[in-house]
């Protein structure tokens, strides 16, 4: 069936529908990533936006049942050039397009992605419209122009209620904004006792669970849209070692008193370099973010920039070692990109024995 | 990190002669290593053996020694230059062989040079096989089960433990040589035996066989500071079991999860550290398809093969990167020269698939084992882009030149079951187009994974290209014309397969506005601004080239490297884009070889990374709309697609067509020549067995014979009576009236050749290059001497004179060449190329006349007067330079080496010296040979070649080589009076001739062509042997007299003081 993808500045591109057969609409971002599509589309931080891919073939290597970042996608849209629909890969268990149609997702595939990507590197992100309808493009243009992009979408990827992993570890609270999976496992892998609570919870309610560190997770749109959690951190910063992830590290920087903004058209990809100040080291790094931290409105936070993006020099890490707090704005979980920065999980787990080590110094002094 | 203030003075060390297994992608690397170093102000140094590179230009480096790359050569440069550091890692396995060399030979110490790049440790950590896999153990990276041996007893010991089949791998060879897989132990005994004599250091790695796996590629890179980087990975389609050189390979990586691509680019990125490398590296695994489990296969420390495929695939300059991070940079202070405003320490995204086909030599070889293992065959390859799968590999089809321009062959719809069935299993040079017959016979998916291992995703492509065949068969329409052409279909296969005309679907296909569209590779998916000139076609929405108003001329480019159309070709296509440059026009390059500097982007002004197939090369041309497009440089292919794009109206710059057709039509070239009176060995063109009896009667025995319709000496022969004609006229060819057959008289005379540039009225001879082996060996293999030692004055007056009447009458602007034979004091004109040619390269280099530069001003317009040179014959160097054929026989099993009309070369170098001794002496150092100054000539001669063998065995005699020989020809020897040892005939028992070979007894092979070419022969048998064991096997006179020239030179000979006179001669003083 034909498809239609249509952007705000009225660029149509034309394709066949793949996934759900309905209308959707959400901001079109583009990632670079060769491989992990499946991560991709389930990260709950693409929550309502259109993603299309730069690799233009996409479900190679089907579904599988591991490779899932959240139990369900929360994408508007998936635009490919093509999809495969006969993959091969020891662990596949059904194709992207069926996916799709068991999530009520949409997909467009046919397009020139690589045309569509331009458009969005030249104009910033855009919002956008996947339709089958032969209606006239400036109907849609005009139903697409009028439909406000969403400001929810922590609230409707976060936990409903307080769950628990059980590990034999540290005790570490994760604030669920959207969390990949991919975080849950650097946790549990490391043998930490992990309680996941919902975006709204308040300082108190972590207290009560006497935790040895506190991790905010990534998740979906602007830092600023969830205000209550950034009241939180501000509560609780100092008290408990804080590691700060994507989301995380913005809210953690809003806190802290520093600002974020708006990206043209953000990060999103595995191949991102990161520079770490301290050591002059570049990581390849893992993104997807729209929005970033504002260099000028670091000082006078006690926050340090720990890590900078090597290309355009934004900030990419954020320290407050006396609060024992620290972030980065990309996804040392990984899944998908690369392992490079596994590493920082180790140095939260540090964080949270040395934490230990002193209050239990103090106690016995 | 900045560069090292302490390095001011760096030497390059190249590759050496284009082998199979070594090809361009050194050149590429070497020319961009270059560069990169003298944009830091440092001095180059290069030295390399091989004259048909950019690299070896003078303007490429400081210094340029065109020299043999032995110990003795580069060590001697070393004193001489005095170097700071030595990059070892550009110049392929030679390069760093030769570095392992002077640093174990304490050169590098002594004279205080530092190994730039990776250090000697790591490099026999990385290519010693025990070392390697010592470190791979302690990294935690599995390798498969293996031992190393250094007998045969002790392979088979371990086989017997593990179980077949085995691997066998010889440690320190380039491209696999002497390795294999061995299924039962005779084959191990034979494979051990064979890779422990090509082993330098008598090694080999006995591995179980892990052959069906996934082959999975990774180019990493690394900087002192420990940034490291993956530029990209390589899937190949072919799973384990074939050479990676030999496979075709997609990039990214296809069937790969995340996960399984991150797994692998962790290992990767551990052993590039672990071995601490600063620069670029290469590591190959084995993935199991069916669980997470993988092998390390191996591990180059150095750039390769596959990094200029990665960089031409992702548009990241991996080798200049390479150089820069081995003068002390790290990636994060270099910029993407792709973008300009990003940095190296990133990893390239593509958003394109990238497909890779190697091409093979079989159609030369047609007598060679095809099948394809763990030894590397192909000569070259072809690279293609495409936004699918199937449009890549379409493209990559089409860009093979081998006949087709589908996923088809001739001939395989005859093929029967078993055999399809046995060829889908042993991959050959051809199983992608048996996987197409198979698919078109119906087979199943299922059972060809099971006979090929290939992955479902690949089949299930090919499975969708033969089933869009029926589809468009039905009858066509617009929608399956648009999805015709995305899939990669040609105008053409679509017109046979619709039952219409091509032209009938072109137009159709304007009609409906299907034109491809220009993309471009950035190394970033376009998130990303770039400029980079450097395209691709596809069937796409968005054109996204720039129009900059610019006069533009196109240049076609000579497409994979094959034997007879080798770097040369390339050599000359770069310069004709600088030359066009500096006369002001924007030079637009199409090529599809990854391997070469043409297809660097930062060569030309605009590349198209396209196949040279009309229908791409007229997408381009409609899209660029060109002044002209010229066709001279490009080899064959080039020159193929003329008379094809003059129909479609285009202008062909330079040597107008009809031209070119009076030099290559055989009828219209000889009225030519007759009009100008111009001798031409005589000759008949015959339809008939009869015809060709009568016409070798009338033109006198022996004869050469070849057939009209085959390009480049294929199937060419000299007979020398009726019995050798007959055989031939029935068996080799089928003469009728449609495929007629070629009767000339074989002068036995020199040969001449002769490179010249035309304006369409001066001619500039720059030199004259004469052939020491006799006409009748084919130029390519011939050694070239310049300037000629032999012709007299008059000679050369004749050949200036015949040479200037030729370009004159056929108006030739730009290039042409001219063969020649010297028989009886007589010129004869053996035939006209009216392009550049192979020489074209060496003769520029020896005597500083920038031929292909002047010939494409010429083109343009501007005289050889008004370029400021002189017409007419360029005044003969002093300095006496050799080019030197190189082979690459011990990589070709079954292929006879005797060399004749047909090229068998795959590569040349040069050797220049104040004699013609001493230059021979470097040229055949270079050319890899290990000149013996004594030992034994074993000779086994033909009888016609007897009487004129005695001179040259006397003569090894005189050296004091021991002789040894088989009944006729020792016979032949004795009765002349030279004492002779006795070997047996194959026919008569062990041991006998080939026991000797085998063991090394006889250092110099002597063995002339007895008659016909099946390879059962003893004379072939003896051959190959010598070949396999490293003895120097000389199969022409000539070539062994120039040796014995160069051995009379270097060494003494020691002769007994004549006898006291008798006492009545001699007065008795009392």
């Amino acid at each position: 069936m034909r498809a239609r993808l249509i952007l705000e500045d009225g660029t149509e591109c034309v394709g066949t529908a793949f996934g759900k057969v309905k209308e959707t609409y959400g901001e079109v971002v583009f990632n670079t990533g060769l491989t992990g599509y499946q991560e991709v589309l389930s990260d709950p931080s693409y929550c309502g936006q259109i993603v299309t891919m730069t690799y233009p073939l996409i479900g190679n290597y089907g579904i599988n049942r591991d490779d899932f970042e959240a139990v369900r996608p929360y994408i508007h849209g998936f635009v490919v050039r093509e999809h495969c629909d006969e993959p091969s890969n020891w662990r596949n268990t059904s194709t992207l397009d069926e996916l799709l149609k068991a999530y009520d997702i949409p997909g467009i595939a046919g397009v020139d992605t690589r045309m569509l990507t331009r458009k969005i590197r030249y104009h910033g992100t855009m919002r956008g419209l996947i339709t089958t309808s032969d209606a006239p493009l400036s109907e849609l243009l005009d139903s697409l122009r009028s439909t406000p992009l969403m400001t929810d979408q922590v609230a409707r990827v976060s936990t409903k209620s307080v769950f628990s992993c059980p590990g034999t570890g540290h005790r570490v609270v994760l604030v669920d904004f959207g969390a990949k999976h991919g975080i849950l496992r650097e946790l549990t892998k490391r043998q930490c006792d992990v309680v996941v609570v919902p975006y709204n919870v308040t300082a108190e309610e972590i207290r009560r669970l006497q935790p040895d560190g506190i991790l905010l997770s990534n998740g979906p749109g602007d830092p600023k849209d969830v205000p209550q959690a950034i009241r939180m951190i501000s509560e609780i910063l100092g008290e408990y070692p804080i590691f700060g992830i994507c989301l995380g590290h913005q809210l953690f920087a809003l806190a802290s008193g520093a600002d974020t903004m708006k990206m043209k058209f953000g990060h999103r990809g595995g191949n991102h370099p990161v520079k770490e100040v301290a050591t002059g080291r570049t990581y390849i790094t893992s993104q997807n973010h729209s929005y970033a931290v504002k260099e000028e409105s670091i000082a006078g936070t006690g926050l340090t920039i720990t890590h900078t993006a090597l290309n355009d020099g934004t900030v990419e890490g954020l320290s407050c070692p006396e609060k024992r707090a620290f972030s980065v704005q990309y996804h040392p979980e990984a899944a998908p990109g690369p392992y490079d920065s596994g590493y920082l999980f180790d140095r939260f787990i540090e964080m949270m024995e040395n934490a230990k080590e002193e209050s239990s110094h103090a106690k016995t002094r | 990190m900045p560069k090292h203030a302490d390095l001011k003075k760096i030497l390059v060390i190249g590759s050496g002669p284009i082998v199979i297994g070594q090809a361009a992608e050194f050149d590429y690397a070497g020319t961009q290593a270059c560069q990169a170093l003298k944009e830091e102000g440092l001095e180059v140094v290069l030295i390399n053996s091989n004259p048909a590179t950019i690299m070896t230009d003078t303007n490429m480096a400081d210094k340029v020694y065109i020299e043999p790359i032995t110990l003795e050569f580069v060590t001697r440069v070393i004193r001489q230059e005095k170097p700071d550091g030595l990059l070892p890692t550009l110049g392929g396995q030679t390069g760093l062989n030769m570095a392992v060399a002077l640093a174990e030979a304490g050169v590098l110490e002594a004279e205080n040079v530092k190994l730039l790049g990776t250090n000697l440790d790591s490099i026999k950590q990385a290519e010693d096989r025990e070392l390697f896999r010592a470190l791979m153990k302690e990294l935690g990276e599995p390798v498969p089960d293996s031992t190393i041996v250094s007998t045969v007893e002790e392979a088979v010991d371990f086989a017997n433990e593990i179980g077949y089949p085995i691997i066998v791998r010889p440690a320190y060879t380039l491209g696999g040589t002497g390795g294999g897989i061995c299924a039962d132990e005779e084959s191990l005994r034979e494979i051990v035996a064979s890779g422990l004599k090509y082993s330098p250091i008598t090694q080999c790695l006995i591995e179980k066989s892990i052959a069906g796996m996934k082959e999975i590629e990774y180019e990493v890179m690394r900087d002192a500071n420990d940034n490291c980087i993956v530029v990209c990975n390589m899937e190949n389609i072919d799973p384990v079991g074939v050479h990676t050189g030999d496979s075709i390979v997609v990039a990214p990586s296809q069937t790969l999860s995340d996960r399984e691509y991150q797994m692998l680019r962790s290992s990767a990125l551990n052993i590039i550290r672990a071995l601490g490398i600063e620069g670029g590296c290469n590591v190959q695994y084995a993935l199991d398809p069916h669980s997470f489990q993988y092998y390390v296969i191996e591990v180059n420390p150095r750039v390769s093969r596959s990094s200029a495929l990665a960089s031409k695939a992702t548009g990241y300059p991996i080798a200049k990167m390479a150089a820069k991070i081995a003068i002390g940079y790290t990636l994060d202070e270099l910029r993407n020269p792709v973008t300009g405003q990003t940095y190296a320490c990133f990893e390239p995204t593509l958003d394109y698939v990238v497909s890779k086909i190697p091409r093979w030599p079989f159609d030369k070889f047609q007598s060679a084992n095809r099948k394809l293992g763990t030894q590397m065959k192909a000569t070259g390859e072809v690279m293609a882009i495409g936004r699918t799968f199937e449009e890549s590999i379409m493209k990559a089809i089409r860009s093979l030149e081998v006949g087709t321009y589908h996923l088809e062959m001739k001939g395989a719809s005859e093929i029967a079951e078993e055999e399809l069935t046995a060829r889908l299993i042993a991959a050959d040079d051809e199983r992608l187009f048996l996987l197409g017959e198979a698919l078109r016979r119906g087979w199943s998916l299922e059972r060809l994974h099971d006979l090929t291992k290939i992955d479902f995703f690949f089949l299930h492509k090919f499975h969708k290209l033969v089933a869009f065949e029926s589809e468009l068969a039905q009858g066509l329409t617009e929608e399956k014309l648009y999805t015709a052409k995305r899939l990669g279909f040609t105008d053409r296969k679509i017109a046979e397969l619709a039952g219409q005309t091509e032209d009938e679907v072109r137009a159709l296909r304007k009609q409906h506005g299907f034109t491809p569209v220009f993309k471009m590779v950035d190394t970033c998916a376009a998130e990303f601004e770039a400029s980079t000139p450097y395209y691709y076609s596809s069937y796409e929405v968005e054109d996204e080239r720039i129009e900059t108003g610019k006069k533009r001329v196109i240049v076609l480019g000579s497409g994979p490297i094959r034997i007879g159309q080798g770097i040369e070709f390339d050599y000359a296509t770069v310069h004709a884009v600088w030359a066009l440059q500096e006369a002001g026009y924007e030079a637009v390059i199409i090529n599809n070889n990854p391997e070469t500097v043409s297809t660097d982007f930062n060569t030309s002004d605009r590349l198209y990374f396209e196949p040279l197939y009309i229908e791409d090369v007229m997408n381009i041309i409609d899209a660029e709309k060109p002044e002209g497009v010229i066709v001279q440089f490009g080899g064959q292919t080039a020159i193929n697609l003329a008379d094809k794009l003059a129909a479609r109206g285009i202008k062909i710059l330079g040597t107008s067509l009809e031209n070119i057709d009076a030099a290559e039509n055989r009828e219209k070239f000889e009225a030519l020549l007759r009009n100008l009176n111009i001798a031409q060995p005589p000759g008949k063109t015959v339809t008939s067995v009869q015809e060709a009896v009568v016409a070798a009667e009338e033109l006198g025995f022996p004869v050469l014979v070849r057939p009209s319709y085959v390009l480049g000496g294929r199937a060419m022969e000299i007979v020398y009576n009726n019995d050798e004609l007959l055989e031939y006229m029935e068996k080799a060819v089928k003469v009728n009236p449609d495929h007629p057959v070629l009767v000339d008289r074989y002068m036995v005379g020199t040969e001449a050749e002769v490179d010249a540039i035309c304006d369409g009225e001066n001619v500039l001879i720059p030199g004259i290059m004469e052939h020491i082996e006799r006409a009748g060996v084919h130029s390519g293999d011939s050694i070239a001497v310049y300037p000629p030692q032999s012709l007299s004055d008059t000679i050369k007056q004749e050949l200036i004179e015949m040479t200037t009447k030729l370009a004159r009458a056929l108006q030739i602007k730009g290039l042409l060449n001219i063969q020649f034979v010297i028989y009886k004091n007589q010129p004869y004109v053996i035939e006209v190329n009216p392009r550049s040619s192979r020489t074209v390269p060496f003769l520029s280099k020896v005597t500083g006349i920038p031929m292909a530069n002047i010939a494409t001003k010429a083109i343009l317009g501007h005289s050889i007067t008004e370029q400021g040179f002189t017409p007419g014959y360029h005044p003969e160097e002093a300095m006496v330079s050799v080019k030197v054929p190189v082979f690459s026989f011990a990589k070709l099993r079954r292929v006879d080496i005797t060399l004749g009309p047909e090229m068998k070369s795959t590569g040349e170098v040069m050797g220049r010296e104040s004699t013609l001794a001493k230059a021979l002496y470097k040229g055949l150092v270079a050319a890899g040979m290990n000149i013996p100054t004594h030992g034994s000539l074993l000779v086994t001669v033909a009888d016609k070649d007897k009487e004129e063998a005695l001179g040259i065995v006397k003569r090894f005699r005189m050296l004091g080589f021991k002789l040894l020989a088989t009944a006729g020809t020792a016979d032949y020897l004795e009765q002349a009076g030279l004492p002779v040892t006795r070997v047996n005939k194959l026919s008569e028992g062990t041991p006998n001739l080939l026991d000797m070979i085998h063991r090394g007894e006889a250092n110099i092979v002597l063995n002339t062509l007895t008659k016909g070419k099946t390879p059962q022969r003893d004379g072939f048998r003896i051959r190959r042997e010598a070949v396999e064991n490293g003895a120097v096997c000389l199969t022409s006179l000539d070539t062994a007299t120039a040796l014995l020239h160069v051995l009379e030179t270097i060494t003494f000979s020691t002769e007994a003081m004549p006898a006291q006179r008798s006492g009545a001669q001699v007065a008795v003083t009392v």
